[in-house]
Order: structure tokens, then sequence, then C-alpha cells
């Protein structure tokens, strides 16, 4: 009997353990982590320009291996191999196809602040190792990459190709590479091994709506990978690996046609639904997912649209929700979400979540949203747009100019500003050009307003490590201090292009080269989004990454710049022809210091006995060589015959020059 | 006395005249330097080299500035001392802070770099000024042999030009010399420093000589090789026909009697070796001083090893493949990797290959020596700039009366001029390399006529006019 008891009480208190560590991961979810978990999640939002912003994100978290040992049900193996042996802290990678419109698609929240990407691939890591080491080991990263993303990752291999920012990408980053190729095309190739990393690959659950067709004929995509790390962390904290994926695409509904509606309703937006944009539906969610949801987001600008025209038609009597009038949704959201803004109280951002846990194949889940009313609104900016661009003609120099204009948005909320006479406005400005792009740093020249700037006025703080042939790019860091009120800003810097090897030039050369985007960020500015009910966020991993506490940052075009070229086919040519024309110099040179004046009078003198006809001869050779047979004392004053010669030469040579001239100017 | 008063009259006729055109040549600088952006001629490729631009010693000055190596980037390549000499004067004083908004007013009217151009236009005075007093002082010296083999009628005759002032003219009033002055290129300057060595050396004063070398080849490395040269215009004075004349000359005058041959031969050009040894100490102390200076200046970022890597190797190892006048470049930009090594040593033994043949060949002769040393490395030089081609050219006007006969010269200068300014639209628009070059390949071919017709034309011309006008001394002075 009481064996028993004390059976049944060991019992209890294993269920009292089991109990509080499940509560542990209840509420430390995000911190403390003992499972292996996966999650996936899609936001979809109503742009603009009659576009669709679809964003997926996969989560997946593995735990500290010291709890788990080297084995994972869910986490793909290649990268928590990854991890361990490059000793990685944080990473992303990202692949980018076209380029995010800010002021389109908006500038200022976290989705175009953390996964806006420059066109191309983008790698930037932080490693957990002595300083001496970080660059063998990027090394080793950028292969690893290379072959797990079938792209040419490895070509940031090069010390030419990667620079180890200070401050200005991210703040307070030790052991930081970054490295950009803008140039990288990417396809299908790359996304097959980037869903490979999910549990469910493309087979089941969100990830399925990802039909190839439709994600590519967008106007954006990019794929996305961040990695963040506390494996190595020698503090009692650590999470783990947490593995973030996103894809986020720019998609035009399909059944909006362009040349049907345009002429009447000019205003008037496209309805979609998950079908029309993918042409897929969901069909429930991945077995091995946590959570599974969809977000629908109307951006404030448009919530705030909305509401106006509610007022309008309040006077009607009704007075029910927007949606109700303005647009309609297919299906009714499970929550809504609000964001709060404790600045203002006003109309902010809506979030719908649909949890597709009921769905399944018999009845597949798809969101449509169809308007009612013609609605135009303006996504929310970033304080300042950056824009990039190169001045001067001609292949042997220009200037690099990044400008940022005041956006229409914070013109409106200058009035915040005005209070406030002595507020500054900080932007941060990172740039890496290549080594052939050769920056004279003393050129910097700061506008402001159009005006011309001493830039210790502006510029806060600079930091720059300038380029090395062949070794290493052109790192430019800087804070910018604006007056909050600033109309427009620009920086302007001036290059010489360099000439490389011929062994150096990519297949095409005759395109131009890439200079990579610059990161333009606003620290001051948070970018983050706070939402109502803060409990239940903290489950979806995507709605808590909109709630950390992120800058906002944007980048600039890509820049491409037109380098001469040598001539490719023919080196053999340039070859023969220099060392032809040294082997001239030499031998000349060498036949002057051999003859002897001593001999050549031997020579007439030797001349003179033989016959005359010899005699003729040797004058006849002697004229040939341009020289007087007979060296008279009065050949030191000029005689007529030799200015005649001259005038004759000098004729032949102008005559060549003009000829030359016409013949190719 | 009244030709006495003549003469004076004459000299200073001379000297007023000559110093007019000094003062004109001056100001049609200035007038040229005040041209907005200098013209554009500090971004041609023909008049700033990576070793002699302007911009990259401002560069470098920024960097150095900013608490960072000047050879920090591959930008600047010169000497840490052209930068804290010029540097300060590259940075524009509209930097300074507000309160002198009414002085940055008046400046930013000003062209950039004014004072820079302004302390260029000295170096070229001062170094036509150095011609004229080398040409002078060789001329007398000419004048003197002459006298000693007893030929006035041609002494007199060289009385009549002054190859100094020739010399100082042509140097002053060179398109080149004008174009690397106003194009704001640093070339004056080591111009300056390899003619104040000559002079040294022609007016006997080893210190001088030895200052010049020393920063001739602490600022370009070529000039290195003048050493021999200047060791001959120490040992042996200038330039002087043959010992064998002098030789020939005494024992026809005694060559009835046959004891004068012994005598005939003490005579000859003694070598006198205390000025040499003067000359190689004063080299040793400025070389030590200047290291000391440059170690200094570049102490904090990495030593005097980096400035050598980054001066001498970069001079040495043709890093950069922009355009210049000749087609080193685009030989390098085409070469295979593999060979780049060999043809870098090949091209660069080229010049020290003709040093001892011509040493030996016109070691009566240091001052044109000189000349032959400095055209070849202008040609053959990894970064050739007018500049260089001016220095040359000027002191062409020294050997003006030996190569009275010789207009074949003339070519040189003129093929020279048509060989640098076609290049121009080539470059200025969105024109390829392979264009340029082809332009530069055709004057590629007419340099190989050029250098044809200036060595086998000219030099040979050169060689063969000293040495023949030393045989019709030889004659004159026979009969």
């Amino acid at each position: 009997m009481a064996q028993t008891l004390k059976l049944n009480l060991l019992l209890n208190l294993l269920l009292l353990l089991l109990f509080q560590l499940s509560y542990a991961t209840l509420v430390f979810g995000s911190v403390f982590v003992q499972e292996e978990e996966f999650s996936e999640e899609l936001l979809l939002k109503p742009l603009p320009d009659r576009k669709v912003l679809s964003h997926f994100h996969f989560e997946s978290r593995a735990p500290p291996s010291n709890t788990h040992g080297r084995h994972h049900h869910l986490f793909p193996k290649a990268i928590s191999q990854l991890v361990t042996k490059l000793r990685i802290k944080e990473m992303e990678l990202s692949f980018t196809q076209g380029r995010w419109r800010y002021e389109q698609w908006g500038g200022f929240d976290p989705i175009s602040s953390n996964n806006a990407k420059p066109p191309g691939v983008e790698l930037w890591a932080v490693f957990d190792v002595p300083q001496s080491l970080v660059d063998a080991y990027w090394k080793n990263l950028t292969h690893t990459l290379s072959g797990l993303f079938c792209a040419s990752v490895n070509f940031l291999e090069s010390s030419s190709a990667y620079s180890a920012p200070e401050w200005a990408f991210r703040p307070a980053s030790g052991n930081l590479r970054y490295g950009a190729l803008p140039r990288e095309a990417v396809c299908t190739e790359n996304l097959t091994p980037w869903l490979k990393l999910l549990p469910c690959r493309d087979k089941s659950g969100l990830s399925a709506l990802m039909d190839r067709p439709s994600v590519y004929r967008g106007f954006y995509h990019s794929q996305r990978l961040h990695l963040i790390s506390t494996e190595s962390d020698s503090d009692g904290v650590d999470s783990g690996i947490v593995l973030e994926q996103t894809l986020t695409v720019v998609l035009q509904p399909s059944g909006w046609k362009m040349g049907k509606s345009y002429a009447g309703k000019t205003n008037m937006q496209s309805n979609w639904s998950i079908s029309s944009i993918f042409g897929r539906k969901v069909s429930g969610k991945c077995i091995l997912a946590k959570s599974s949801n969809v977000y629908l987001q109307l951006d404030k600008g448009l919530v705030c649209e909305l509401k106006d025209l509610q007022k309008e038609n309040a006077e009607y009597g009704a007075n029910n929700l927007a949606s109700e009038h303005s647009f309609e949704l297919s299906v009714n959201p499970d929550k809504v979400y609000e964001e709060m803004d404790n600045l203002h109280g006003k109309s902010t951002s809506v979030m719908y979540e649909y949890s597709i846990d009921k769905y399944s194949d018999s009845q597949p889940f798809d969101l449509g949203l169809t308007w009612k009313i013609p609605v135009v609104w303006l996504n929310q900016q970033a304080p300042l747009h950056a824009s990039r661009f190169l001045m001067g003609s001609g292949n042997e120099r220009g200037a690099i100019a990044i400008s940022l204009r005041s956006t229409d948005l914070s013109e409106g909320s200058g009035s915040t500003n005005a209070i406030n006479e002595g507020c500054e406005l900080q932007v941060d400005i990172f740039q890496v050009v290549p080594w052939y792009i050769k920056v004279y740093f003393h050129t910097l020249q700061v506008y402001v307003n159009q005006q011309r700037r001493a830039v210790a006025d502006v510029v806060k703080k600079i930091h720059v490590s300038p380029s090395k042939d062949k070794l290493s790019p052109g790192v430019m860091e800087m804070i910018l201090k604006l007056p909050c009120g600033v109309q427009s800003a620009a920086l302007t810097i001036e290059f010489d292009k360099g000439f490389l090897h011929i062994d150096e030039y990519p297949p095409d050369a005759n395109q131009g080269f890439d200079i990579p985007s610059a990161v333009v960020s606003f620290p001051n500015s948070d970018a983050s989004m706070h939402f109502s009910q803060d409990d239940s966020l903290k489950k979806s991993p995507l709605l808590s990454k909109y709630q950390e506490r992120s800058r906002v940052l944007s980048y600039t075009e890509v820049l491409l710049v037109p380098l001469t070229t040598p001539d490719f086919s023919m080196p053999y040519n340039v070859l023969t022809i220099t060392c032809t024309v040294f082997a001239l110099y030499f031998g000349s040179l060498l036949n002057v210091l051999r003859k002897r004046a001593g001999e050549e009078e031997r020579l007439l003198k030797a001349s003179k006995k033989t016959g005359r006809l010899s005699q003729l001869l040797s004058k006849l050779i002697a004229k040939l060589r341009r020289r007087p047979q007979e060296p008279l004392p009065s050949s030191l004053a000029p005689s007529s015959f030799v200015s005649h010669r001259v005038i004759f030469k000098i004729l032949v040579v102008a005559c060549i020059a003009v000829a030359w001239q016409y013949y190719f100017g | 006395m009244e030709t006495k008063v003549e003469e004076k009259r004459n000299k200073i006729y001379k000297m007023s005249s000559f110093l007019v055109w000094v003062i004109a040549s001056v100001i049609f600088r200035l007038i040229l330097i005040y041209f907005p952006k200098n013209l554009n001629l500090s971004s041609r490729p023909e008049v700033s080299t990576p070793l002699t631009s302007i911009r990259r010693l401002a560069e470098g000055y920024w960097l150095k500035q900013s608490s960072m190596s000047p050879y920090a980037g591959s930008m600047y390549h010169g000497s840490p001392l052209l930068l804290s000499v010029l540097g300060p004067l590259t940075v524009k004083r509209a930097k300074s802070t507000q309160a002198f908004r009414g002085a940055i007013f008046r400046i930013e009217g000003q062209p950039d770099h004014l004072l820079c151009s302004l302390l260029f236009v000295l170096a070229d005075v001062m170094s036509a000024m150095l011609l004229r007093a080398t040409g002078q002082n060789l001329q007398a010296a000419y004048t003197q042999r002459l006298k000693s083999l007893e030929l006035h009628e041609l002494s007199k005759k060289s009385e009549i030009i002054s190859s100094g002032d020739i010399a100082a003219l042509v140097y002053l009033w060179n398109p080149f010399t004008i174009v690397a002055c106003v194009g704001l290129s640093t070339s004056p300057i080591e111009n300056l420093a390899i003619i104040s060595s000559l002079y040294g050396a022609c007016k006997r004063l080893p210190p001088l000589a030895a200052f010049g070398w020393v920063m001739a080849t602490h600022l370009s490395l070529y000039p290195a090789i003048l050493i021999i040269p200047l060791i001959f215009l120490l040992g042996y004075g200038p330039d002087a026909p043959p010992s064998k004349l002098f030789l020939q000359s005494r024992c026809s005058k005694g060559g009835d009697n046959p004891l004068s041959s012994t005598s005939c031969q003490q005579e000859e050009l003694t070598f006198s070796g205390k000025p040499v040894i003067h000359f190689l100490l004063w080299i040793s102390v400025w070389s030590v001083y200047v290291l000391i200076l440059c170690g200094i200046s570049v102490q904090q970022n990495g030593g005097l090893l980096e400035m050598f890597k980054s001066t001498y190797g970069f001079v040495l190892t043709v890093e950069d493949l922009s355009p210049n006048m000749v087609v080193l470049w685009y030989f390098f930009a085409e070469v295979f990797e593999f060979f780049r090594n060999f043809f870098l040593i090949v091209f660069h033994v080229n010049i020290l290959f003709m040093v001892l043949p011509l040493a030996i060949r016109l070691n009566h002769r240091p001052c044109f020596l000189a000349f032959v040393y400095i055209a070849i490395s202008s040609m053959l030089k990894s970064y050739p700039s007018v500049g260089d081609s001016a220095l040359y050219l000027g002191l062409l006007g020294w050997f003006v009366f030996e190569l009275a006969g010789k207009y074949a010269i003339l070519l040189l200068p003129l093929l020279r001029i048509c060989r640098s300014f076609p290049s121009q639209p080539c470059y200025a628009q969105s024109m390829d390399m392979e264009g340029y070059w082809q332009c530069k390949l055709l004057l590629c071919n007419w340099y190989g006529f050029c250098l044809l017709s200036d060595y086998s034309g000219g030099r040979e011309c050169k060689c063969d006019t000293q040495a023949r006008q030393d045989r019709t001394l030889r004659k004159l002075s026979v009969t």
C-alpha cells in the first residue's frame, strides 16, 4: 500500500514537473525553448499600386545542442552543422530579384526595413571567433553557402569582395563581414534548396503556395535566410539556433486586366484572392508546424483613408465596420489586431488573423479581398527617401551622388518637428565600392537644401577604409545629422575608374560593373509596430518580429558603371608590337654605341683607293645615310641643303599628322 | 676699352631680354592658372600620372589628416615630405568654420589650388634659372677648352648664342612644361631637384649636387642612375672634347721633337677624387637626413617599409594600369599573368642595361650623358608624363651649339607633340580602352619611328655629331 502511495506521489511529482516545464515553455517561449519548433505564416498586404505583397515567414528553432545532442527531427541538419562548425553568431543571406519601390510599397514598416533587400545576393555574418580567424571562417562560410544554395556566393571569398563595416551597417557589431553580389541572377534553383530546409518542403502547408511561375512572374521577390545562434555563447542564456526563412514577393493579381479597366476606374483597386495570386489554394497546414497562420495587413494610410470615407458615409446612417462598406473579405478573420500608436492615437494599421488549422484538402483556404469603392492611399514612408546616381561622363572618372529627399508624409508630420527647433535627424550611410572605383574621399561634398555646406557641419562621424588595388574594397561609413525640416540633402564623391587586367573582367565586360547598394538607415526612427493583444502575439514569430525594435533601413539602387575594356581577342598583337618597338629601340641604341668615328674614316679612305664606281657607290650610300661624304669645316653652320631637307621632313610629318587627324578625328 | 663696354652693354641687353621672356612666361602661366578648373589639364592622363597627380596627393593628405596612413588606399604613391609641404596647400580654406563666412565667399571665387600652382610656377622659374646658370657654365668651360686648343674662331662663334639662355627659355616656353605646371603635376619639383643636382655638380658644389640627387631619387627613383654623370661631372669638370684631342694637339705642336711625346701623355685630363668623395659623403648625409624625416612623418602608420613598398614598389611593379604616354600600361593589361614578372624585369633592365656602355662612351661629356640618361628613363619609365619630356627637351638646349647642324632633332619635339595630343578626342568621351589604345598603337608605331628617328636619326646624330665635332676640332687643331 505504502509502495503504491509512494509511486503515486512520485508520479504526481513528475506530472507537476512536466506541467511546470510546459508552463515555462509557454511563458518564456521565445527565450527558453525545449523542443524543436517550426511555424509557418503568410502575410498578405494590398499595395497602393494594385499589387499585393505576400510575405512568407517560416521559423525553425532548435534547442541548444547540450540538451538534445546532435540529432534533429525538424531543424535542418545542414544549418545546424554550419552554425556549429563555423561558429556563427548571426547570419543573413538574401537572394533578391527586382527592386523594392520605397515610394509606393512603403519604407517605414518592418517588412521594408528587414525584408527589402538589394538586388542580387547579400550576405553578412557575425562570427564568434577571434579577430584573426574571422576572414578564414568567412571564406569557409561562402563556400558552404554556395554549395548549399547553388549560387556563386563563393565569389565573396576574395578579400576584394567583402568588407568589415564597423558601426553603420549594424550598430555595435564586432566580427561582422558584409558582402554583396549585385549581378547574381536569382532563380528557381536557388529557391529549391531553400525550400528543402523546411520540414514540409513545398509539399503541404503554406509553402505549397509557391508556384514557381507565379512567384518568378512577380515584380519583386526576395528569399532570405536569417540565422541567430547563441550556441557558442558562454553565458547562461542559450536559446539554441533560430532559423528564419522569409520569402517576400510582390505580385500583380492575375484577375486584373490592365487594358480593360484603366480608362474608367483609375482609382479602383484590384480584387484578389490567394488563388488568383498564386494559382493555388491553401489546403491545410504543414502537420509538423506548431502554428500556421495567414495575416492580412491593412496599412496605416489605407485604414486612415477608409475611416475618412466612413465618416462621409456616416451621414447615410450606416456606422458599422469600415470593411463592410469599402471592401469585403471572403473569409471572416479569427482575430483582429489593431496597432497601438502611442504618439497619435489616430487610426493605425489593422491586422486580420486567420488560423488555417481547420482547413483541409476538401475545404481549402482561399482568402479574397473585393473592393467596393475606389481607394487611394500612401504607404508610410521613411523620413527621407534615398536614391543614388552617377554623375559625369566618359570612361575616365565620375562621381557618385547619394540624394536624400524628404518624403511627403514626413512633411505632413513636420508639425511635430516644428515644436522642437533644435531637433536633428540622424542618418547612417554605409557604402561599399569595389576597388576599381577609386574614390577620392577628400572630394566629399555635402549639400543641404541645395546649398553647399561644410562637411564637418553635417557629417558627425565618418569612418573610411580606402580601397587597395585588387585587395580590398573601399568602405565609407558616415553619420549625418540633418535638421528635421530638411527638404533635400545630397552627398557627392568623386572617383576615378580603374583599369583591370584582361583576366579580371567578367564574361560580359561591356555591360559594365555594378556598385553594390548603399545602406541608408535612420537609427532614431523605430520601424516596429505594437499590437493591442499582447499575450497571444507572443506565439506568432511573425508578429513578434513586428514588435521587435528595429531601425528604419533602406537600400539605394545598384549603380552600373561602364569601364573601359581592352581587346580580349588579340593580346598577342599587343605583346608582339610592344616587344618589336623595344627591340627596335634596343638595336638602334646598340648600333649607335658600337659605331666609331674612326671606322668611318677608314672606310672612306678605303673607298678612295678603289675604283670610281665604288666611290660613286659609297657616295650614294653616304647620301642615303644623309651624311655629307666629307665633313667640311663649314658644316657647323647650317647649309641651305640641310634646311631644305628639314623643311621637307617637317612637311611630311605635318602631312601625316593632318591625314591621321582627318582619318581618325 | 670700348669693346669691353660694348660687351657689357650687350650682356645687359641680353639679360634684360631674357628676363622679359621669363616674366612673359610667368604671366602666361598665371593667365592659364586663372582659368577655371585648370583647363581640366590636371585630369589628363598625360599630365598627371599616379605618381604626380595632385588629386592623389590631396587624397593622401586627407587620409593623413584623418589619422590614417597616407598610403592606406592605393591612391598616393609619392613622398611623405612632399605631402607635408604641398598637402596643406591643397586644402581649400572654404572648409573652415562658419565664422569666416565672408572669407569663404572671397576665396570661393578663386580657382582651387592657387597656392599650389604658384609654387609650381616658382619651381619652374627656379629650374629655368639653374638651367641658364649651368648652361653658361658649360659654355664657359667649352670656350675655355677651345681656347686652350687655340681655336679662337670657334670660340667666338659659340659666344653668339648663349646656350644657357636658350635652354632656360626652351624649358620655360615648352608647352609640356607649361602643361605640367598648370596641370598641377608634381613633376616641376622633381625636375627642379634633378636640375639643381646638375647645377651643383657643374659648379662643383658637392652638397647641392648631393641634395638634388637624393631628393630626385627620393621623389621618383629613376634619377638614381644620374649618380654616374654627376660623379664624372665632379671629377672631370664640365663637358669637354675628349682627352685624345688635347693629346693630339700637344703632340702635333711638339711633333718635331720626339721628346715631347712623353710630356703630352702627362697632360691628360685628370680625375680629381676630392669633390667626388665629398659628394659621396654628402649623399650619405642627405639620404640619412631624408630617411629620418620620412621616418618621423610615417612613424605612426606603417613606418619606412610601407613607404618604400607603396612608392618604389609601386613604380617597379607596374600596378596601376591606367593609360599614360607610352604603351606599357596596355602591355601589362594584356600580358599573361605568368609572364608578368619576366617582362617587368625586361623593361626595367632596358633602362639599366644602357647605363654602363653609355657611361664608357660619353665619359668626357657628363652633361650630355646625364641628358641621355634622362631621355631614356623618361621614355621607358613606368609612369611617364609630359613633365619628364619637358625636362630633357629643356636640357637639349644646352647642346644647341654643338648640335647646331643637326636639325633632324627638331623632329623629336614635333613628334612628341603629335604623339601626345591626338589622343584627346579618344579619351574624353565614352570610347573604350581599345579605341584609346588603337590611337596609342598607331602612335606606338609612330613611336617606333620616333624612337628610330630619335635614336638612329636623332640620338645617333647627337652622338655622331658629338663625335664628328670632335673630329673637326681635331682636324682644326692639327692643321
